[in-house]
């Protein structure tokens, strides 16, 4: 596989996951589009693993790409129960509904 | 091109499509499923690249229990499902600056010594990953497991209802500010004086 499809894919989906972060209102789908920019860096760091250790001895950019899969859960994990009480507090999931802490 | 480089497009072609429609589509249980064939068109091109057990990691952790929780997230929250015609303000800002960043980045990529850098047939087995995790990266591997039960811990925490231990509900923290969309208490009590009123007509 040439390593150039797999970096123009994350790339893709990097820049799809930006414009769901900046362009929608509901809380949850915000949360989506930064899954999908997690996932695009996952799919990088298995691209590379093949290009720089191209023996198999060295497993670094798969163990990489676990890594970040964990981070991620329990990124979702907090950012839903944070969500709910936001909800819960302010009847709103949308994101401009909540400017508290903005200066 | 050989083979895989042809079902990588074919795949690829297809998550790209459906994660377009996550962040496009009107309806958010839409979203969430769209976004569901997304991951799972990402496992697929792990598939291809020969990350085997990424792969089904990627199956089991996202398909499986992340796109349920979002489904769940969305039922909770009662999210305005169809309703979200007013998009935010930011649209266009949001699709310049995606925009921008993909060409500046494609150009980069395409100009850069990568585009005519070949493959590589081998992959690291379930076993040299193994290795991998629990000798070289054992602390990271402890970390992130701590970091797992900090994070189930704060998710229970902060997603328990604030009722006394004793069953008896308490008043929920109100939020002053100018325009306040209604607060959980004024919603509970919404239905409850719907249902005396009723009763109240019936007798």
């Amino acid at each position: 596989v040439s390593p150039i499809g797999p970096l123009l894919l994350s790339t893709f989906l990097f820049c799809t996951g930006i414009y769901g972060v900046m362009a929608r209102r509901n809380s949850v789908l915000v949360l989506m589009s930064v899954e999908l920019m997690l996932n695009a860096v996952n799919i990088n760091l298995v691209a590379f693993q093949g290009l720089l250790f191209p023996t198999d001895v060295d497993a670094t950019g798969h163990v990489f790409a676990l890594f970040v899969i964990t981070v991620a859960a329990a990124e979702v994990g907090v950012g839903l129960a944070i969500v709910l009480n936001m909800f819960r507090n302010r009847a709103s999931v949308n994101v401009d509904d909540v400017d508290l802490m903005r200066w | 091109v050989t083979t895989p480089d042809v079902i990588f497009a074919v795949v690829g072609l297809f998550t790209a499509a459906c994660a377009v429609l996550t962040v496009t589509s009107r309806n958010l249980v839409h979203a969430a499923l769209f976004l569901a064939a997304t991951l799972a068109g990402i496992g697929a091109e792990f598939l291809v690249l020969r990350a085997d057990f990424v792969a089904w990691v990627q199956i089991v952790v996202y398909v499986g229990a992340i796109a349920v929780l979002f489904l769940f997230g969305l039922m909770l929250t009662r999210a305005p499902i169809g309703r979200e015609a007013l998009d935010s303000q930011n649209k266009g800002l949001g699709l310049a600056v995606s925009v921008a960043l993909f060409i500046v980045l494609t150009w980069l990529m395409l100009t850069s010594s990568l585009a005519d850098e070949v493959a590589f047939e081998s992959a690291p087995g379930i076993v040299t990953i193994g290795l991998a995790v629990f000798s070289t990266w054992v602390f990271p591997f402890e970390a992130v497991g701590m970091l797992l039960l900090g994070a189930l811990i704060g998710t229970v925490l902060l997603s328990r209802r604030e009722d006394g231990e004793s069953g008896t509900p308490q008043m929920p923290t109100h939020i002053e500010s100018s325009d306040t969309p209604p607060a959980e208490l004024e919603r509970r009590e919404g239905p409850a004086r719907e249902l005396e009123t009723t009763a109240g007509g019936d007798a």
